[in-house]
């Protein structure tokens, strides 16, 4: 090739990767200026070879992490099969979640029959009696009410100002000590580093010994939430209560799941909550089915636990247990579940009520592994397990007393 | 830490794509096309290689590789959650300075100039594998290994940011020392946590995935040549079928070696039900693994591996 004409050849080829960038940027990849001169140096230097060459050189700039190779492999087949079809493949890429392909036909229709079936559990439970809470309406201020209040009764300016109180709730102080150490006067490790330093001050005559600690961190989060329709009215509100500790420090996961898992937590990391809500819900392609707990816990046990469990990690798990066929697997991955973290935390909204024993199969099936297990009705109650998180003694309730209890 | 001795003379960085894959081939490493596009442009652009993917699939051994092919020397650096600058970069040698202080005192010639640099001086600098990567080599930049990074936590991580784009490092008492000639990086991970993207971007990132039978089969050929055929054949077959179950970890080809040589100092020829379940401890790690795969389950498995051999055949 003569020297003119490989440059505008490379010309040509530099403009194709523009616009296959811009193309991936719109299918969800993260891709920045900064990685199309990157791409283009990468062709370069290895060569337009074979189309798998070429293909895998791509790949090695545009994917970041594993689950994007799915949509960078799409985004390829059809952008370099033919060009300006960028209008097409916008169109066939945008409603796809990564990693979402393998499973698409499936769960629909599992979706629907359990959903059915979930229906009915409700109607087994006894009818149990509300708490009423009205009655302080006139004694105490509205915040106060609105504390105490159901988050299923409330209308929709309360839920408003519901939000916002959750956006200014005191968050948990649940800190661990690494082995990162750190300097602190009042420590009680000398800090060879420091101190050696700190004696070249006078001359190396006097040794002034400087100290240093563990430094202290949050514990990882974990949030295992149901959204199945029974649990509505609890679940957009604790998904804020988990937005509002997002925002605030890292290390927080959150799972959703219905008939199957999905992993909201970069989702939720969106500034604005009802931004992160709304992207999450998008995310979620089951909102409001019905449940399957045992099915759920077997899918993070296999392939989460091991990623986000670690560092003495938190699980919150957010579910009214009512499992339609209590099976020996639910107990088992309870189990596990419970093994893997350092507290699991079960949240259900129906203890609610006043009357409430654990009578549901489910329930007698999952309290035995749990550390706690706690009401998420209502302000207080999260503010309540705020408390318990920090290490609030007090605020320990211990789950068998229910299964004694009934 | 260790060293490869220099056993090959300094070989240039491959020229293309096939010169990879034939380095690696040469030094026992059986890699995919696209492992070798991703690792040749990491050489030839000197950006860090970002490698993940399941325990046991070969991400370490490529940095391992890569040095006894280059002829260079391998720094590794093994991370671990508390990892620090003092362990990672460089530490003082604080007893030698303390008794090189004492020794000013006893001499009675305690001046503050010189004796602060002669305490912060080379001499009592340890250094850690980081900084050893910046300096130097007769032999040509050495290959860094940085081993498992998701076990370090984000602090670590952001330090290495800054260790990785500039490839320099700051010693307050020293003045900063800068690689000439950036090393060789490569980078691993078992995603046990996700390590921040702001990393990753100044990597070429890859994902090492199982081998497929071919490939495996190549690279079983490669390391155990001594193994009779038909035994490798199963071994693969066995292997691949086993992958597809549900298990809660499945055999990676660090796996799959073990069992072959552990199959080949028991002198097998050919598998047999009795023998898959002895040893299948060497090639599954979870016990709710074992217990799954045990007796029927993997008599069953077998017998569809060998059959499938002999239509082949």
């Amino acid at each position: 090739m003569t020297e003119t004409a490989s440059q505008a050849g490379e010309g040509r080829l530099a403009d194709n990767i523009a616009y296959f960038a811009r193309a991936l940027r719109i299918a969800g990849l993260p891709v920045g200026p900064g990685a199309v001169l990157e791409a283009i140096a990468a062709v370069e230097a290895a060569g337009i070879g074979t189309r798998d060459d070429f293909y895998w050189t791509l790949h090695a700039v545009f994917v970041k992490r594993h689950e994007h190779s799915i949509l960078f492999d799409q985004a390829f087949r059809i952008f370099w099969r033919r060009r300006a079809l960028i209008e097409k493949l916008i169109a066939q890429m945008s409603p796809i979640a990564p990693g979402g392909m393998k499973d698409e036909t499936k769960p629909p229709a599992g979706a629907l029959r359990v959903a059915e079936a979930l229906a009915a559990p409700k109607q087994e439970q006894p009818d149990p009696v509300e708490r009423t809470e009205f009655s302080a309406r006139l004694t105490v201020s509205d915040r106060e009410v609105l504390k105490a209040k159901d988050f299923a009764q409330m209308s929709a300016a309360e839920i408003t100002a519901a939000k916002q109180l959750i956006s200014e709730m005191s968050l948990p102080h649940d800190e661990l000590a690494t082995r990162r150490l750190l300097p602190d006067p009042k420590g009680r490790r000398i800090d060879p580093r420091r101190t050696f330093r700190r004696s070249l001050r006078g001359g190396g005559a006097v040794i002034d010994l400087a100290y240093q600690s563990p430094a202290i961190r949050h514990a990882p989060l974990v949030a295992l939430m149901d959204i199945s329709g029974s649990m509505a009215e609890y679940s957009r509100l604790f998904l804020h209560f988990l937005h509002a500790i997002a925002e605030k420090r890292r290390r927080v996961h959150s799972f959703v799941f219905a008939t199957r898992l999905t992993n909201i937590s970069r989702e939720l990391t969106s500034r604005d909550p009802d931004e992160a809500l709304a992207r999450a819900s998008k995310r979620v392609q089951d909102w409001e089915g019905g449940t399957r707990i045992a099915h759920a816990l077997h899918d993070f046990n296999r392939h989460w636990s091991r990623r986000v469990l670690g560092q003495g990690a938190v699980v919150l798990l957010f579910t009214d247990g009512l499992e339609r066929e209590v099976t020996a697997e639910l107990t088992f991955e309870m189990d596990r579940l419970k093994r893997s973290c350092r507290r699991l935390i079960w949240l259900n909204p129906l203890l609610r009520f006043d009357a409430f024993e654990a009578r549901a199969s489910g329930i007698r099936a999952m309290l035995p592994h749990v550390d706690e297990f706690r009401p998420i009705h209502n302000l207080d109650s999260m503010a309540g397990l705020c408390r318990a998180l920090s290490g609030d003694s007090t605020e320990r309730t211990n789950p068998r007393q229910w299964l004694r209890a009934s | 830490m260790s060293c490869y001795e220099a056993v090959t003379p300094v070989a240039e960085r491959p020229g293309s794509i096939d010169e990879t894959l034939a380095l690696l081939k040469s030094a026992g490493y059986i890699a995919g096309r696209p492992l070798a596009t991703v690792l040749f442009l990491a050489l030839k652009l000197g950006r860090p290689l970002f490698l993940e993917g399941e325990a046991g699939v070969g991400k370490t051994e490529i940095a391992k590789v890569l040095s006894q092919a280059l002829g260079r020397r391998l720094i590794r650096l093994q991370c671990y959650e508390g990892l620090d600058v003092a362990s990672a970069v460089y530490e003082w040698n604080y007893a030698g300075q303390m008794m090189a202080i004492r020794l000013a005192e006893a001499g009675g010639s305690v001046d503050r100039d010189t004796l602060e640099s002669d305490l912060f001086s080379e001499r009592y600098l340890v250094k850690r594998p980081l900084l050893q990567a910046l300096e130097p080599d007769t032999a040509g930049v050495p290959v860094l290994l940085i081993d498992e990074l998701d076990r370090t936590d984000e602090a670590f991580e952001a330090f290495l940011l800054e260790v990785l784009s500039d490839f320099q490092v700051t010693i307050p008492e020293l003045g900063t020392v800068r690689a000439e000639h950036p090393p060789i990086v490569v980078i691993t991970s078992n995603r046990t946590r996700e390590v921040h993207d702001a990393l990753k971007r100044r990597c070429f990132y890859h994902w090492i995935d199982y081998p497929d039978a071919e490939h495996e089969l190549a690279i079983l050929r490669s390391r155990l040549p001594d193994a009779p055929e038909r035994l490798t054949r199963e071994i693969v077959g066995f292997v691949q079928g086993i992958r597809k179950e549900d298990l809660f970890k499945a055999p990676g080809v660090a796996e799959t070696l073990d069992w072959a040589s552990a199959l080949i100092e028991l002198d097998a020829v050919a598998l047999d039900p009795a023998l898959v379940s002895d040893t299948l401890g060497v090639l599954l790690k979870y016990q709710d693994d074992i217990q799954k795969m045990h007796g029927s389950r993997a008599k069953e498995m077998l017998d569809r591996v060998q059959g499938s051999l002999r239509s082949a055949e």
